[in-house]
């Protein structure tokens, strides 16, 4: 589905992306692991060409869409939640979402009334400005307005990142859910070890732009990415 | 007294198309970050509209009529063109966009020359709008210029349609987006560049009635932008950067106290006058009559 090749990217002049490499298969979850600065996000916003790739490929089934500016790239099939519960601030939570549902028709109103289903706090809150919504509502909303596009692969940047812990849960059961749906594949960028092995079939632990280690997900892989992670 | 209000009002007409120019002025600068220095000549593009299409069309009314829509194509054209051809090229480097759209203002300046000659010229305004309304009759008379009202009225209705654009329909959403969050934007499936370009031809194709305005009630030229575009420069500053709200009050106290100013001192004493009484309100509020959160008009 997706295929990242040697890709590199960085900022001004200088790479922190050096040369990675995965695929995300057909309905699959991929997550990439590393500490703070190791170029994680980086690698996320060269793949939707929000930031300009200076090497490597990126593929979307089978197509090279490496130099497709970011809002192609959605029209193709990516959605992205970045990091830190990023919304439009002074649209409110339903203008934040009719923004994505406008000039998708009938199917647009339904992929909205979808998305509220998924996070029914939402609903309440619909007429609010999103800048006034607590983080972890914000972050239910970045999830709700990625998925209205109807995605087959979605791009998370540490979703529950800075959230209290009872949303957390919430936002974990929701990504697990919509992996397990099918139709869709995730590539998901974490720091929460025990809920990325989880989710994922396959991790990357990425270090300073580039991936030193990689294997399947599960419970067993615990030990050897906590490893990976302290050297 | 009567002669303060009939002032105050010849201030609000201008405060009106003051208003005009700088809604468009503060709808691009949200979109770039900065002044476009050359949105003055867009005004002048609209004024220069009224005079070329008064060169075919016999009825001055007809041609008033013709004049409205077709300047805002004709400067809303402009201003798409010098998006597309440079600003667009220049996002994030704003001392440049300054210098550049500051290069354009003077190119097009000398077009202008070029095309209709240096002195300035006169459009006719149709007989309709040349009567007065008299409020109070006798000794006290208060009269009011048709051709101010019409330019009332056409401001009102720019920015009422222009709020619910933006407040209401999903181009508005587009643009407030835009603004507020490109990079957000572009990764929802939003095309950012092609939303520039319609703001830009909305905010400039403002500037294009506000010509037309600015005809009813005096000579066109190759400079008239240049003078009124820092007055709506002044009015953004004032009201604060992006506040809609800030802007209507900014715009219709400037005009106001500019004509009765005017009238109570001469010309150039009104215009110190005026620059004195912004600079130490800024003192007071640098951040303009309403505090910028963000740099959305809405
Ligand atoms: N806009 C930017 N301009 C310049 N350098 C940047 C920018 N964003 C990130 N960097 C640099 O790129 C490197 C990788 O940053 P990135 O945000 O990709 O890391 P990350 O793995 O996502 O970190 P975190 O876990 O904190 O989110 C860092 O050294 C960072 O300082
Ligand atoms: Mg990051």
């Amino acid at each position: 589905m997706l295929e990242i090749t040697e890709l590199v990217a960085g900022y001004g002049r200088s790479d922190v992306l050096h040369g990675v490499s995965l695929t995300v298969p057909e309905d699959g979850v991929v997550c990439v692991l590393g500490h703070n600065g190791a170029a994680k996000s980086t690698l996320l916003r060269a793949v939707l060409g929000l930031i300009r790739p200076s090497g490597g490929r990126v593929r979307l089934d089978g197509r090279d869409v490496t130099r497709l500016p970011a809002h192609r790239k959605v029209r193709a099939g990516l959605a992205y939640v970045p990091q830190g519960q990023q919304s439009f601030p002074q649209l409110t939570a339903l203008e934040n979402l009719r923004l994505v549902a406008d000039g998708r028709g009938r199917d647009g109103a339904h992929a909205l009334d979808e998305a509220l289903d998924l996070f029914p706090a939402l609903r309440e809150l619909a007429g609010r400005r999103a800048g006034l919504l607590s983080g972890g509502q914000r972050q239910q909303l970045a999830i709700a307005r990625a998925l209205i596009t109807r995605p087959r692969l979605l791009l998370l940047d540490e979703p529950t990142e800075g959230i209290q812990p009872s949303v957390v849960a919430e936002i974990q059961r929701t990504i697990l859910e919509l992996a397990g749906r099918g139709g869709l594949s995730v590539l998901l960028v974490e720091q929460h070890i025990d809920f990325a092995l989880r989710a994922a079939q396959r991790y990357h632990v990425l270090e300073a732009g580039r991936i030193t280690s990689t294997g399947e997900g599960g419970e067993a892989a615990r030990d050897r990415v906590r490893e990976a992670l302290t050297v | 007294m009567t002669v303060i209000l009939s002032q105050s009002f010849t201030g609000i007409s201008i405060g009106a198309v003051l208003l005009l120019i700088a809604l468009g002025l503060s709808l691009t600068f949200g979109q770039m970050g900065v002044i476009n220095m050359a949105h003055g000549e867009f005004i002048m593009a609209g004024a220069y509209t009224v005079y070329v299409v008064q060169k075919s069309i016999d009825s001055a009314g007809t041609s008033l009529l013709i004049s409205l829509p077709l300047a805002f194509l004709v400067a809303g054209a402009m201003g798409v063109l010098l998006e597309w051809l440079l600003i667009r090229r220049l996002y994030a480097r704003p001392l440049d966009t300054l210098l550049v759209t500051w290069g354009v203002s003077l190119m097009l300046q000398q077009l202008a020359r070029d095309i209709f000659g240096a002195p300035n010229v006169n459009a006719q305004a149709p007989s309709w709008l040349s009567g007065r309304i008299t409020l109070v009759d006798g000794e006290h008379s208060l009269t009011l210029a048709h051709s101010r009202l019409f330019i009332l009225g056409l401001a009102i209705a720019a920015v009422v349609a222009l709020t619910l654009t933006l407040r209401r329909t999903s181009l508005g959403r587009r643009i407030r987006a835009v603004v507020q969050h490109r990079d957000l934007a572009e990764a929802s499936g939003i095309a950012t560049g092609r939303v520039d370009r319609i703001t830009f031809f909305i905010g400039s194709g403002l500037a294009g009635l506000a010509g037309v305005a600015l005809t009813l009630v005096g000579p066109i030229g190759p400079t008239m932008g240049t003078n009124i575009i820092i007055d709506a420069f002044l009015v953004i500053v004032v009201g604060g950067i992006g506040q809609l709200r800030g802007a209507v009050i900014a715009a219709f106290a400037l005009g106001v106290l500019q004509a009765v100013m005017e009238y109570s001192t001469t010309v150039s004493v009104a215009r110190v006058t005026v620059l004195v009484a912004i600079v130490a309100f800024l003192q007071w509020r640098p951040q303009g009559i309403y505090t910028l959160r963000t740099r959305s008009l809405a």
